[in-house]
């Protein structure tokens, strides 16, 4: 893709040579998940290795097709394949597009994915449905590759059905585990809201343009009244919000830790998470041409950053405290991509090594549960340093990296967002960049806790675990490369990422200084990082009570319920569709009676109110048929004598 | 003194409707003569005879389009194929009314006015059910037939009156929850009579006004008074009532939760497909025939009717935890959405309704069926929290119920879909726009329930005492198995039934 | 006095002077009427006999079955005097006698029923 700024038109260039065959990356994963599913049990002794051998091969060619597009002039390559939905006005083609944007997001997929395939490989060892498992998982690389690759918004929403649909089989791999099946519901029917935003984005795109390629669509934008622009951000941050676990809609998230580890890592940390951020950037044209749209993008991640922190304190489950962790990082990017500009390309570094940073913690926190007989409560671990030395070591680096300790990956990232959140005119520069800055250090302050609990400090072990032991060489070594990456991606990245973004993300404009001057902002981080970080060692390096002590302050309470997310959200959203599924919600969180009986709760004062007139008494029926009947004849009566 | 004409009677055309009270008169008869043992025997057969019969005789006067009986009866389109459709809806009914192998004996009690527990209850509860359902089970259905022909407003009060008396006494007929079932029939009972006396006020209203009570004497009288003219519009308001009653519609639906959970389930079933298509034929007749020229802008209140019926029914369905309540909203809801095919008032909107309650009566009638199989020791299982984990239980009973559920959410390929798309693409058509942005969101929340209940099935762990489902007998299985052609059959291919109703759409007089 | 109303003038004032030749009957007697009550004087008068207790006491069900089969047959028989008036009529004829007989016959079904239900049995 080029743009040329005189004339404001987007056009791809044709997919020509190596990269003529890059739905190859679509389908190797596809076919195999397939294969997988098709051969049954036949395919158990050797299904994971055809999993991880289909990512892997992708992930080769991924980075043959991220080598062969840099040599390329025109940087993007467009490819059609057949003609999907070919309706009178409405022409939908199965088209993909790879450019720079979407080849870093392949690259992360492909790279990351094919890691935790390998240590899938060990944690699903004496999983009786491992195959099934790495079919879900090929499933899920192929219908996000999709998502990343679509060249028209059709094709990227049936890759977001698509992660959705492999998110929930995931969830819920271990269906006979009720908790799992809820949270399985739970995630898809909260994606649905969001995607329900996504196709009505779609069909005003295509009411009002005429077609839901990228190419018009963008081209189209600046014919746009500026109202229908706006429709078309908000219900795309709809979308983005339900996928990426953003403030309304991120309740979801954290219960999908029911899920196996890996894919927590996978899915709910590195990729699929990130999709809403992908989509917000392929849709930056759209984004930059309104202002408001871009405010409330940033205000969602700003609002998302802070509730995924102070709630991230308040939780003792290791996968809990990392999926809020996964909600307020994800809340940087959503920040980034919301500031436009520069920060497009700020926001999708994050991603990235935020991609491996956590997904190198998830493995590291998969990797302990293993050794501590599926245990996550973190007041019972402590001391796991001596036993673990290698998880501990990378979990370290992980988590020095999100804290954004130079010269860690989440430094390089993490920093310029917050000095470009400082830089952003008037005072919501202030009420931003204040806002993550106060993030970063309850950042540090949360998963120093986790840290010091986990590894450090007394032993505080549940009676049954003797000698917890280093997991296999088929979990840790993807947990080291990881843990490299951790440390360097944030480095290397900083390096040529923003340049390289450029024609997808338009031209890069130089960050403006805000009232703060970049040092001062970097300064700043790191130092309130440190503080929090202290102050956490400080209070947790003799450990903590073995159970969770009464909540003294309001704060802790609410925090420990979620900030009452569940609450907020009910008395938020009066449109009857998301009311009901907040009931879905409410109703998914209780077992079967409280599945029947909870809905009355959910739909709110108006049913049960309307369910105490069916008393069952024959009078009190006659009365209401009587009172119909005049409330009839006299509505008949005014309409005849009052005209 | 005037001169007086024996009124000619054209016998063909009327055939259908003396077949099925013939088919009554005679199981009266065998009630009276036939010893008991082989009551059963005889009555079935005999009344599914008579429907089948009486659906012969309707194809072979398909084209038929009189007035008779000194226009007392009109039979014409509409009310042929409503016949029709009931006479099909009433096989299927039978068919579940005349199983006995699922629950021994049958779903009905022998005798209903021996009080519940005593003794002799307990000696009756070894014996065979009453067979007097079955002459009831006719005369409801002819009176039915009568209603959608009727075309006056005495001949209709007879019509109402024949067909809502034999419901009254069905509905206490349960073998089980016996205080339930007759409880339900005594409020269907008293509210029934409560709502008759309306109607027949209304009745007296519009002769006082009209001097007639044909329809088309009372559209010409119409067309000439004045809007404010009192008897006129007083008559309406009380006949409509009357009738909204009979059709459920809100506030006028009150009585239905009850009776529908109380009754015997068969014949909940055919309340739910026959009484509603029997009502909705009277609607069609009375607001397209009768007031269809009238100067009087009655339509803003059905309109605010049919609107507070799609919401309420769906609304109050969410909260609901037993499934035969659930189906009763939903048939409330459901009534809303025929009731938008009839406000179009047009042919379209007529041929759209008449569809909609035959494919909607289908559904239904299977759905009912499948309730009546999921049992426990105390009978139906009807508390949806013993539905849960059915799926693994029962998959066929639970998928087929799936397939139900999601006819009733209107999802493609359904006959729900179609249904509803006629109805709603005639209310379009009519500019009734609110109705139909009303009724789409109505189905979107009442989708909730339905899903609902296919997620408890499935996605639940069964419970040590999860109900099983019984295997159904011949009768069962055949009205299941109509059911589900019928709805996967009227989704798929609608062509044939819905080109029927459009050519059956204009009613004479 | 004239209008839609006025030809309702008399009926009113009737009412009206029913209403206080009622009220001045009952309050004069209340007025001379000595009053001495006492526990025989207050029981319901019942014929002489002693009131059996319980006022709520059950009726034969069949006294019911029984008014109301006649109430039916009176009612119908109705419809006979107009059919009886016009039979004989030229146009009329047998079909109508036919019909009556038909209508005649359903009725009869009703009875036949009940008799052999024994409804009809006292005992």
């Amino acid at each position: 893709m080029s743009v040329n700024l005189a004339q404001e038109t987007v056009s791809y260039a044709p997919a020509e040579g190596a990269l003529s065959s890059f739905w190859l990356l679509i389908a190797l994963p596809l076919v195999s998940a397939a294969l997988l599913l098709l051969l049954g049990r036949r395919a158990d002794r050797w299904g994971h290795f055809l999993g991880c051998l289909s990512v892997g091969v992708a992930f080769v060619l991924g980075l043959v097709y991220f080598f062969t597009l840099r040599g390329l002039e025109e940087s993007s390559a467009e490819l059609t394949l057949f003609s999907f939905m070919p309706v009178s006005e409405l022409q939908v083609d199965v088209n993909l597009l790879y450019d720079p944007l979407s080849s870093v997001f392949v690259l992360l997929i492909t790279g990351v994915g094919f890691l935790i395939h390998v240590y899938s490989i060990g944690y699903m060892a004496h999983d009786p449905g491992r195959r099934r498992f790495f079919a879900y998982l090929n499933l899920f690389v192929a219908a996000m590759l999709l998502l990343v690759l679509g060249g028209n918004y059709v094709m990227t929403f049936i890759g977001w059905e698509g992660v959705g649909l492999a998110s929930y089989l995931l969830i819920a791999f271990w269906y006979d585990r009720p908790a799992a099946a809820t949270a399985g519901k739970k995630a898809f029917l909260m994606n649905r809201v969001g995607d329900v935003g996504f196709l009505l984005a779609i069909f005003l795109m295509f009411a009002t343009l005429g077609s839901v390629d990228f190419e018009d669509v963008f081209n189209g934008v600046p014919t746009l009244s500026e109202g229908t622009v706006l429709a078309i951000g908000l219900l795309l941050l709809l979308g983005a919000c339900g996928k990426s676990g953003q403030f309304p809609l991120q309740a979801w998230l954290p219960d999908a830790m029911e899920g196996p580890t890996p894919v927590s890592a996978l899915i709910h940390a590195a990729t699929m998470v990130t999709a809403g951020v992908y989509l917000i950037a392929r849709s930056h044209e759209i984004f930059s041409a309104n202002e408001t749209a871009q405010t409330v993008v940033v205000s969602v991640g700003a609002i998302t950053l802070l509730i995924g922190c102070i709630i991230g304190c308040a939780k003792d489950d290791i996968k809990r405290v990392l999926a809020y962790s996964t909600v307020s990082q994800i809340g940087y990017m959503f920040l980034a991509v919301g500031l436009g500009g520069a920060a497009y390309a700020l926001g999708i570094m994050h991603l990235l090594t935020h991609g491996f940073f956590k997904a190198g913690l998830f493995l590291g926190a998969g990797s302990v549960m293993h050794g501590m007989n599926d245990q996550t409560n973190i007041r019972r671990f402590g001391g796991l340093f001596r036993y673990m030395p290698i998880t501990a070591v990378t979990f370290g680096l992980g988590y020095l990296a999100i804290i954004g300790i130079p010269p860690l990956a989440g430094y390089f990232s993490k920093d310029p967002i917050i000095a470009a959140a400082f830089a952003r005119h008037g005072w919501t520069g202030w009420l931003f960049g204040g806002i993550a800055l106060l993030g970063a250090g309850l950042t540090a302050f949360y998963m120093t806790r986790l840290f010091v609990l986990t590894f450090l400090g007394p032993k505080r072990w549940t009676e049954d675990i003797t000698h917890p032991h280093e997991s296999p060489a088929t979990m840790t070594v993807p947990m080291i490369l990881l843990a490299i990456g951790s440390v360097a991606s944030g480095f290397l990245l900083s390096l040529g990422l923003v340049d390289y973004l450029t024609p997808s993300l338009g031209p890069e404009t130089e960050v403006e200084h805000g009232p703060l001057s970049h040092l001062t902002v970097t300064l700043l981080t790191v130092g309130v990082s440190v503080i929090g970080a202290a102050l956490a060692y400080l209070l947790f390096r003799r450990g903590t009570a073995l159970e969770e002590q009464p909540a003294r302050s309001p704060l802790v309470r609410a925090a420990r319920a979620n900030l009452y997310a569940d609450t907020f959200n009910e008395t938020v959203f009066e449109l009857p569709g998301r009311l009901l599924t907040r009931a879905l919600v409410y109703f998914d969180n209780r077992g079967i009676d409280g599945l029947v009986n909870g809905l009355a709760a959910g739909i709110g004062g108006g049913s049960s109110r309307l369910r105490r007139l069916q008393t069952g008494f024959v009078r009190s029926y006659a009365l209401t048929i009587l009172s119909g009947a005049l409330v009839v004849t006299a509505a008949l009566m005014a309409v005849t004598f009052g005209s | 003194m005037e001169e007086l004409h024996l009124p000619p009677i054209d016998y063909a055309a009327i055939a259908p409707l003396l077949l099925v009270f013939g088919a009554g008169c005679v199981g009266v008869l065998v009630e009276a003569f036939v010893p008991r043992a082989w009551r059963y025997r005889v009555q079935v057969p005999l009344l599914l005879a008579g429907l089948v019969a009486a659906l012969i005789a309707l194809i072979s006067v398909a084209d038929k389009r009189v007035s008779t009986a000194g226009g007392a009866l009109a039979i014409d389109g509409p009310a042929l194929f409503l016949q029709g459709g009931l006479v099909a809806l009433g096989i299927v009914s039978v068919l579940l009314i005349a199983e006995r192998r699922v629950e021994r004996g049958g779903a009905f009690v022998a005798q209903a006015s021996v009080v519940a527990g005593t003794d002799s209850d307990r000696r009756q509860s070894s014996q065979p059910g009453a067979t007097e359902v079955y002459p009831l089970t006719a005369f409801a259905l002819g009176g039915m037939m009568l209603f959608c022909a009727a075309n006056d407003l005495v001949t209709m009060f007879v019509a109402l009156e024949v067909f809502s008396l034999p419901l009254y006494l069905l509905c206490a007929l349960a073998r089980r929850r016996r205080l339930l079932s007759q409880e339900a029939s005594v409020k269907y009972f008293l509210l029934g009579a409560f709502s008759s006396a309306f109607f027949l006020y209304g009745v007296a209203l519009l002769y006082g006004f009209a001097g007639t009570m044909s329809f088309t004497g009372l559209r010409e009288a119409a067309a000439e008074a004045g809007s404010e003219d009192t008897l006129l519009f007083l008559g309406i308001a009380m006949l409509s009532v009357g009738l909204l009653f009979k059709a459920a519609m809100v506030p006028f639906h009150v009585w239905t939760p009850d009776v529908y959970q109380g009754a015997p389930t068969p014949v909940t079933g055919m309340m739910a497909a026959c009484t509603k298509l029997a009502a909705f034929g009277g609607i069609l007749r009375v607001f397209t025939v009768g007031f269809a020229d009238i100067n009087l802008d009655w339509e803003p209140i059905l309109i605010a009717v049919a609107i507070a019926t799609m919401l309420v029914g769906a609304v109050m369905a969410v909260t609901q935890t037993d499934i035969k309540r659930l189906l009763a909203y939903s048939s409330i809801a459901n009534a809303g959405y025929v009731f938008t095919g009839v406000l179009a008032l047009s042919e379209e909107g007529v041929a759209g309704t008449m569809f909609y309650l035959v494919a909607y009566g289908f559904t239904v009638l299977a759905a009912f069926a499948v309730v009546t199989l999921v049992r426990d020791a105390d009978g139906e299982a009807t508390h949806l929290s013993r539905w849960a984990g059915l799926g693994r239980r029962s998959p066929l009973f639970a998928g087929l119920f799936t397939v139900l559920m999601l006819a009733f959410a209107g999802i493609p390929l359904t006959s729900g879909f179609t249904s509803k798309f006629a109805v709603f693409s005639a209310a379009l058509g009519a500019d009734q726009v609110t109705l139909v942005i009303v009724g789409l969101i109505s189905s979107a929340v009442l989708a909730f329930p339905y899903l609902r209940v296919v997620v408890l099935m499935y996605l639940s762990e069964p419970a040590e005492d999860t109900p099983t489902v019984s295997l159904p007998g011949v009768f069962t299985s055949l009205a299941l198995v109509i059911g589900l052609v019928a709805t996967i059959g009227l989704g798929v291919v609608p062509g044939p039934v819905l080109e029927l109703a459009e050519q059956a759409s204009s009613f004479i007089g | 006095m004239d209008g839609y109303l006025g030809g309702y003038a008399s009926l009113g004032l009737l009412l009206i002077a029913a209403a206080l030749l009622f009220v001045v009957a009952f309050g004069a007697n209340r007025l001379l009427s000595p009053r001495n009550p006492s526990g025989a004087k207050t029981t319901t008068y019942e014929c002489g006999i002693d009131p059996v207790p319980g006022d709520w006491a059950q009726a034969q069900i069949r006294y019911y079955v029984f008014a109301y089969l006649y109430v039916l047959f009176a009612v119908e028989s109705v419809f006979l005097f107009p059919w009886a008036m016009v039979f004989d009529r030229p146009g009329f004829g047998v079909v109508t006698l036919v019909e009556m007989g038909v209508f005649i016959a359903v009725l009869a079904l009703g009875l036949l029923y009940a008799w052999r239900k024994g409804v009809l049995r006292w005992t």
